[in-house]
């Protein structure tokens, strides 16, 4: 984990110097950014957008549903958007349709501040320019866990046995949440325990799925039993509503993103009690494995393929000025930044605690958005006791491959 | 009309209706024939902040290669209609020649995504369209009797389901059922339970849908009753009255085969409706205990891939559909037309 290493060196550094960024240094262009709507990425577009001249025009738009319109915004010639900012998952329809052009030359021309450590390299070339990392992790609440004469659980089957024994002790009856809406949050649910469970979703070399075996059922039962200690309402969850849940103090124990920590623990929407008792942790393991049952995600920015050079050159420039140091100290709460100038404070522990402990990074392979997929719809019956933990992975399994076959990954 | 005359008159919205209707549906119907081509995939180092780790990536100079020499994929014939996303007919096959019961087999049929879509769907068409029917009409006669004064206002009200966006209709009920919402505490205090969730079991959250389904579509039915009351003949109505006929027997014997059309016409444009319910699914986040076929082409498409070819073949599978349910009303339409013109 080489980034987190470097960080609080590199923020001293930062301190240290000043530079000027009066006039970023673009003849003329049009930059246009497709991304997601959260506030690392609205600091990001803001900075981006100081470049703006009279011979530079720079728009945006940020939206949560920047991944469905992605393919189709950069297939086109000349492309809609100049830039999409992107994740791990949403990186790889842009790749499978080679939508995004290879940034090497750009990063020797403009990219002098861009660290080793942000540049998403894929077969040796430079494709995308990671600015911040996600992960998934625990929220504990320790005033109910030492009310329950508790520990902060570090496995799952510890978190299992907290919850029950925050249960049987009458402080809640529903001590657990998770993002475990049908769909792609659920599915990231499964990833992150099968994840942690260290085994493979494909068979190696092939994109014939793999997960139906020992380590398949180990995560759901633990995701049923998790389950069980949810409110009954689990499958409507999604991060919104996780995070609304844990601000109203109706639960002690959670799994939720890292990006929601600097909401949470500040003094808006919720009580005194419940944040100044918020800890961040480490994503648990599961069935004695070693490593967090999380995945690691970064966000980044690619240029797209069908456009100019000139506007390819633009664009790589004021996203570059977006990520600056200035940006990212002036913002730095707002997320887990992965290039210079951030200082990692509270809301940041539980990523970084995550990414210490060796979690492994969310896959970036062609057909894992199928996978993913399959899992979101097929998972909750499971969870609702209407199927056997070996009848849903073998559903998963047939619905994966029905898409699989369509998509040209399989025969 | 001469039928020159005719054919020109009625051109522009035939030319409409090939371009918008026909044209896409052909379109869909062609796409459905076909998959994407095999991809070629290569394994590359990948690096990022996270360290590098061997992957899995799709050789794009190979896979544009391919592309060129064939741009609609490969042809599949109806291969997408039979496979376990659709009609999953070795999947049901397998099912038959291996059940252990009856139940059984239909259980396993039900696990399947589209037949589980499937029985919702009809479910839900078959219990909303009459439901709207009749309080539509209720409606429609409670409102006709009112004193004139208070009819403009109670329209106004009665019409209110109908104006709000379907999403944020289903939205606001959301919220309101939800264990801390208006409704669903209000539910759990009336039936002393204090677990009760409209959200969790399959059972409670079809219910709910349907509820919320009558609720958005009855003043349709109501506006369309209403106006067909303002033209029921008085002298029918006084003849009945002098005849002795009571107020129900007046709305059974005169209003109602009166109205008889009207009941073809919601009944035909509500079976379509609902037959595609979509947005009360998303909008009480019901997908994981009820799915239609217009969530499934929704799925479909979103997410990293779009799968266009499986949301092509489920389009053209709703319009078989909707096309079976109409055939017998509009059969009857038809007979209706012909003895009247005999």
């Amino acid at each position: 984990m080489n980034f987190f290493k470097t960080t609080a060196a590199s923020a001293a550094i930062v301190l240290m110097g000043s530079t000027a960024y009066a006039d970023c240094g673009i003849a003329s262009g049009n930059v246009n950014i497709l991304g997601n709507e959260f506030g690392a990425i609205q600091a990001l577009v803001a900075g981006a957008k100081e470049c703006a001249s009279s011979t530079v025009t720079i728009e945006s738009n940020l939206t949560t549903e920047h991944r469905d319109i992605q393919v189709a915004a950069l297939t086109a010639n000349p492309a809609q958007y100049t830039s999409a900012i992107v994740a791990n998952s949403s990186i790889v329809p842009l790749l499978n349709e080679g939508l995004i052009r290879p940034l090497d030359d750009l990063i020797a021309k403009y990219g002098a501040g861009i660290k080793d450590t942000q540049k998403i390299t894929i077969d040796g070339k430079v494709m995308a320019i990671a600015f911040m990392a996600n992960a998934q992790h625990l929220y504990v609440r320790q005033d109910i866990l030492d009310a329950a004469g508790l520990e902060v659980p570090s496995s799952y089957e510890e978190v299992i046995a907290a919850g029950q024994a925050i249960r049987d002790a009458g402080l809640m009856e529903h001590p657990f949440a998770m993002n475990s809406k049908t769909g792609w949050n659920l599915g990231e649910e499964f990833v992150n325990m099968y994840t942690g469970t260290g085994a493979s979703f494909f068979k190696p070399g092939t994109a014939e799925p793999a997960i139906n075996n020992e380590s398949g059922i180990l995560a759901l039962n633990t995701l049923k039993a998790l389950a069980d200690l949810s409110n009954p309402d689990f499958l409507t969850f999604d991060s919104n509503a996780t995070g609304a849940i844990w601000e109203a103090g109706d639960v002690a124990i959670a799994q939720l993103w890292g990006s929601r920590a600097s909401g949470i623990l500040d003094d808006e929407g919720s009580t005194e009690e419940v944040t100044s008792n918020t800890v961040l942790a480490a994503a648990p393991t599961v069935g004695g494995g070693d490593t967090p049952a999380s995945t690691l995600w970064w966000d980044g920015f690619t240029i797209a393929a069908n456009i100019s050079d000139e506007d390819a050159e633009a664009t790589f420039i004021a996203m570059v000025n977006g990520i600056r140091p200035e940006v990212i100290t002036a913002n730095n709460d707002a997320a887990v930044w992965l290039a210079d100038g951030f200082t990692p404070g509270p809301a940041a522990t539980g990523v970084f605690a995550t990414a210490s402990a060796g979690a492994r990074p969310y896959p970036m392979i062609p057909f894992m958005g199928l996978m993913h997929s399959a899992l979101g719809d097929e998972l909750s019956d499971f969870l609702q006791g209407g199927e056997s933990a070996e009848q849903a992975l073998a559903d998963i399994e047939a619905a994966y491959t029905a898409a699989a076959k369509e998509q040209g990954f399989l025969q | 009309m001469p039928h020159k005359t005719f054919f020109w008159f009625i051109f522009p919205s035939l030319a409409a209706m090939f371009l918008f209707i026909a044209m896409p549906i052909v379109s869909v119907a062609f796409q459905s024939l076909f998959i994407e081509h095999e991809q070629v995939l290569i394994e590359v180092e990948n690096c990022g902040p996270f360290g590098c780790e061997t992957e899995t990536i799709i050789d794009n100079d190979a896979t544009a290669a391919i592309r060129e020499a064939e741009p609609l994929g490969r042809f599949n014939g109806l291969g997408t209609y039979f496979d376990r996303g659709h009609l999953a007919t070795s999947e049901i096959g397998e099912a038959w020649s291996t059940r252990e019961s009856l139940g059984a087999f239909v259980s396993e049929v039900m696990n399947l995504p589209f037949y589980r879509a499937l029985a919702f769907t009809l479910t839900y068409t078959f219990v909303c369209t009459p439901l709207i029917i009749l309080l539509g009409l209720a409606i429609a006669l409670g409102v006709n009797a009112l004193p004139k004064m208070f009819k403009g206002p109670t329209i106004f009200v009665s019409l209110l389901p109908m104006i709000i966006t379907p999403l944020i209709g289903s939205l606001i009920l959301f919220w309101m059922i939800d264990a801390e919402g208006v409704i669903g505490k209000t539910l759990q205090v009336l039936f002393d339970d204090p677990d009760l969730s409209l959200k969790a079991s399959p059972a409670l959250t079809w219910i709910t849908l349907i509820v919320y389904g009558v609720w958005s579509s009855a003043p349709f039915a109501f506006v369309v009753f209403y106006a067909g009351l303002q033209t029921v003949p008085e002298d029918t109505l006084e003849a009945a009255m002098v005849d002795g006929a009571s107020r129900w027997e007046r709305v059974r014997y005169v209003v109602v085969p009166y109205l008889m059309p009207l009941v073809v016409f919601i009944t035909l444009i509500q079976l379509m409706d609902n037959f595609r319910v979509f947005e009360p699914i998303v909008g009480f986040s019901a997908s994981a205990n009820a799915t239609s076929l217009s969530y499934i082409i929704f799925a479909d498409l979103r997410g990293d891939i779009a799968r266009f070819n499986s949301a092509a073949a489920t389009s053209i599978l709703t319009i078989i559909g909707v096309a079976i349910l109409l055939t017998p009303v509009l059969i009857r339409t038809w007979r209706d037309f012909n003895r009247k013109r005999t």
